[in-house]
């Protein structure tokens, strides 16, 4: 458990307890990172890395316990604190202005006078580009960055604040394999310089490819600190207490190799930002009974993909059709219709949070509950109660959207649409941000749909997701597909290639 | 990014929302007693006069119950609005159109019976206030046009639209003052108790509101709306028409607004001044706050409006204070009570799961809705 040697503490957590009502989010927490270490922090969705982390930089109060920041006792009260001390945090969700560039955010992180230093912001931009190899253009605008170039400018905004621990809360989770890379380098560099950097992760190979050490957080306790190269395994079984398994399609994939495709999309374009397509010429079938994985780095255009084929956004030209019956550029309403089930991303944005579980359950067709002008809310809460029991959702019908995890979110959703018993599935990230149990039950729900019959379009950024479910596999590369294969034929380094756009050409 | 206009709130237990009004009212007394002070009187006396007196007598009773009626209507109109998260702050002008249009027809309808009179005029306010709310509506789905700034913009418009026609074509006759002919006697509303001035309008006014409840809380198209108010995006993506919805919110809150013209010209005008609201509109928007956005909430809200309007103009002359200290205490009352709203949603509520930077910035609640208006 001891730090690495000749290196001083920079951080040091002691005995961090905070109590959320009934719930203890941390139970006498220690932790300590020294410099020139990553050390992670590892657990499961609510085992409460991110809370004992908010508190080391001051978003959130604990209830007991200290922080010692180069050996001293500091107050953290604020961010303002903890950035005074030297911490700095790029949580999961950003504090970008985004219609600003990427200069005037470094700039107003920064700025105490009157005057926006727009010219020293460049300047430093260009020289942690030099530095630490974080490349961004200082001119663009952040709204129209890839998610993982806007965490990149987070980390620029927490290095011009001089921080020498660099907290990170799941920064993969939004990442594609092309930029995990990217940022474990920038890390690897941030760490030579002497930083020290808190990863808070539940990825086993991540954390096992940038860790010094590894600290495991289990039900708000710490489980036990290791060092970063141990066993897989092991640190699987110190995380969640049992071994884990996987859920992969069978082997025997009996696909109707000749049947008609149920879902047809033929040479769609979608227009982006800068007048330039976020999709182009894009054709691709899904038959029955087949998952097609869509891979690429995150800002490729699938999110428009799904989009388009949520009926959310309206492609310029090209066509979507479900067996046979054009669908271009139809509205969420009759995409549902058509029997399309549709599981985006941005799974909470597609819900009514402020709405109850049961209500959102049938947001698609409160026609179909409604008795005489009324809504039926018999109707509604035996739904509820029957989807409650077969998703396994952990959430009583009443409950606000907003009060559950985010793997109930997900079941809420995934029941929403499943109970319709689609056609064909849309489905985007399904498992981003969920703990292990709930990741496997939403592959098993969209293997069992494939089990059915059902066309199932999956998009995801975890291409061991893609391997372990998908029958076929295609490659977006900048809006265009780069890339087909059978999954059984894929291998990561091609697939890799494709991604980053160096693959054959269309 | 995006402003958290009605970010919902979670798991409170029902009667956090009573007590926090209650608390409301108290630090507005904490905080109103200084200005009280300076007027020369006592704060223990004044607040018995503003709030307790007015409820003593059957005369000033009957006053609160008058003073509440136009604010009931109002505080209805911008509530449906405001819940489907459309932000009418155009009561006041769609009030003076639906209080022209009831002049107008009330006037016409010479000897016709009350059973005709009434709903003709009732129809035309609603269709005048409706109408009113129209445009904004359409430039907000259509082009994304900022509802608060046009909606606004528009009640100075709708004054000039009636002093204009008080000084022009309806400018009385006889005494040549800028008022319209009196309506007929059959359009003016009825009293409901003999020797008041309490009239058929604030029984009206309630029903609107249950009405205005029962849509809202027992059937789809409501169900609709308040999945709108409090997530557009996650409305359109389940497959209900934003566009419709915000501009059918629209239209009710002004129809609602307008009914409030109505209820003023035939229950005490009994014709169009250019003096007739003075700012129920805005009040309204005071009273959909005060209220929570909720249909009973309106009710009590308009009710202690009403009692504070009356008190304060009872204290003025007991106590000798400005009248107008009644309306420096119901505007400390707003702030506060949005004050309490804003902190107890960043107790109750954890950090939303939203997207990153780029997401969020592509969710503009303002931007033009990508559907087709049906």
């Amino acid at each position: 458990m001891a730090g690495v040697p000749g290196s001083a503490l920079a951080l040091e957590l002691r005995g961090i307890t905070k109590r959320f009502g009934d719930l203890v989010a941390n139970r006498s927490v220690d932790f300590d990172v020294v410099g020139g270490e990553v050390h992670a922090l590892l657990g499961e969705n609510g085992a409460g890395k991110t809370t004992v982390m908010r508190i080391a930089y001051g978003l959130t109060h604990a209830d007991s316990g200290a922080i010692l920041v180069g050996g001293r006792h500091v107050p953290i009260r604020s961010p303002r604190d903890a950035i005074a001390a030297g911490i700095g945090m790029v949580t999961q969700h950003f504090s970008l202005v985004g219609p600003m560039t990427v200069a005037e955010n470094l700039a107003l992180g920064r700025s105490t006078g009157l005057r926006l230093d727009l010219a020293a912001a460049r300047r430093r931009a260009a020289q942690a580009a030099e530095r630490f190899g974080i490349r961004v253009d200082p001119d663009a605008r952040v709204a129209d960055l890839s998610v993982g170039e806007q965490q990149r400018v987070e980390i620029l905004k927490a290095l011009a604040r001089d921080c020498r621990v660099l907290i990170l809360d799941e920064p993969t989770a939004v990442l594609v394999p092309g930029e995990i890379e990217v940022l474990f380098a920038t890390l690897r560099s941030l760490v030579g310089e002497g930083m020290s950097v808190v990863f808070i992760s539940h990825k086993l190979a991540e954390v096992r490819a940038i860790s010094t050490r590894v600290s495991v957080l289990r039900h708000g306790q710490m489980v036990g600190t290791v060092a970063g190269a141990t066993d897989e395994r092991e640190l699987a079984r110190m995380m969640v207490g049992r071994p884990m398994f996987g859920v992969e399609r069978s082997a025997a994939s009996e696909v109707p190799g000749e049947a008609a495709p149920v879902l047809r999309i033929v040479d769609l374009r979608l227009d982006g930002p800068h007048g330039r397509p976020s999709l182009e010429d894009v054709s691709l079938d899904v038959r029955g009974g087949e998952i097609l994985g869509v891979a690429g780095v995150s800002g490729n255009g699938q999110t428009e993909l799904v989009a388009a084929l949520s009926g959310m956004r309206r492609p310029v030209a090209g066509s979507v059709s479900v067996d046979g019956v054009d669908l271009t550029g139809a509205d969420p309403r009759r995409m549902t219709a058509a029997r399309v089930g549709r599981i985006p991303e941005d799974r909470h944005a597609c819900l009514i949070p402020g709405l109850s579980v049961a209500y959102n359950l049938v947001m698609e067709r409160l026609d179909d509950f409604r008795r005489g002008g009324r809504i039926d809310e018999r109707a509604i809460q035996a739904n509820a109660d029957e989807l409650i029991a077969r998703f396994h959702i952990r959430a009583s019908p009443d409950d606000p959207v907003a009060t559950l995890s985010g793997g109930n979110i997900q079941k809420v959703l995934l029941a929403r649409v499943l109970s319709r018993d689609p056609r064909v599935l849309v489905v985007s990230q399904p498992t981003r941000g969920l703990d292990v149990g709930a990741t496997e039950y939403v592959r098993s729900q969209l293997l069992a749909r494939r089990a059915d019959g059902a066309a199932v379009l999956l998009v995801s950024e975890d291409l061991d997701e893609l391997l372990a479910l998908a029958d076929r596999l295609i490659v977006l590369y900048e809006g265009r597909v780069v890339g087909e294969m059978a999954a059984g034929d894929a291998d990561r380094e091609q697939l890799g290639m494709l991604m980053a756009g160096r693959g054959r050409n269309p | 990014m995006r402003l958290p206009r009605t970010s919902p709130r979670y798991r409170l237990s029902p009667w956090s929302t009573p007590a926090l009004v209650v608390i409301a009212v108290a630090i507005t007394f904490l905080v109103t007693s200084g200005p009280i002070l300076l007027a020369g009187a006592n704060p223990i006396a004044a607040y018995a006069e503003f709030v307790v007196i007015p409820l003593t007598s059957r005369f000033t009773l009957l006053e609160v119950l008058v003073s509440a009626t136009p604010i009931l209507f109002t505080g209805a109109a911008v509530a449906i609005a405001f819940r489907a998260g459309y932000w009418n702050i155009g009561a006041e002008g769609q009030l003076l159109l639906g209080a022209t249009a009831a002049a107008g027809v009330g006037a016409a309808v010479g000897d016709l019976p009350a059973i005709v009179a009434l709903p003709a005029m009732l129809a035309a306010g609603a269709l005048a206030g409706a109408s009113w709310a129209l445009l904004p509506a359409l430039l907000r789905v259509r082009f994304g046009i900022d509802e608060v700034v046009t909606t606004l913009l528009l009640n100075p418009v709708a004054l000039l639209l009636v002093t204009g026609l008080l000084h022009g074509p309806w400018r009385d006759p006889v005494t040549g003052f800028p008022e319209s002919p009196r309506i007929a006697a059959s359009a003016e509303f009825p009293a409901l108790i003999d020797r008041s001035r309490l009239h058929l309008g604030f029984v009206i006014g309630l029903i609107v509101i249950a009405i205005a409840w029962y849509v809202i809380a027992r059937t789809p198209a409501g169900l609709r709306l308040r999945a709108v108010g409090l997530s557009p995006h996650g409305a359109r993506f389940a497959g209900i028409s934003v566009s419709r919805t915000l501009i059918v919110a629209a239209l009710a809150s002004g129809a609602v607004a307008g009914l409030a013209g109505v209820s003023e010209v035939a229950g005490i005008q009994h014709r169009l001044t250019s003096g007739l609201s003075p700012g129920y509109g805005y009040t309204g928007i005071v009273v959909a706050t005060l209220g929570t956005l909720a249909m009973p909430g309106v009710i009590l809200a308009a009710l202690f409006l009403g009692d504070l309007a009356v008190g304060a103009s009872t204290a003025a002359r007991s106590l000798g204070i400005p009248s107008q200290l009644g309306a420096v205490v119901q505007g400390v009352l707003l702030l506060t009570v949005v004050a309490l709203l804003a902190l107890r949603r960043g107790r109750s509520t954890r950090p939303a799961d939203t997207g990153p930077a780029g997401a969020e910035a592509t969710d503009d609640e303002s931007a033009p809705v990508e559907e087709p208006v049906a």
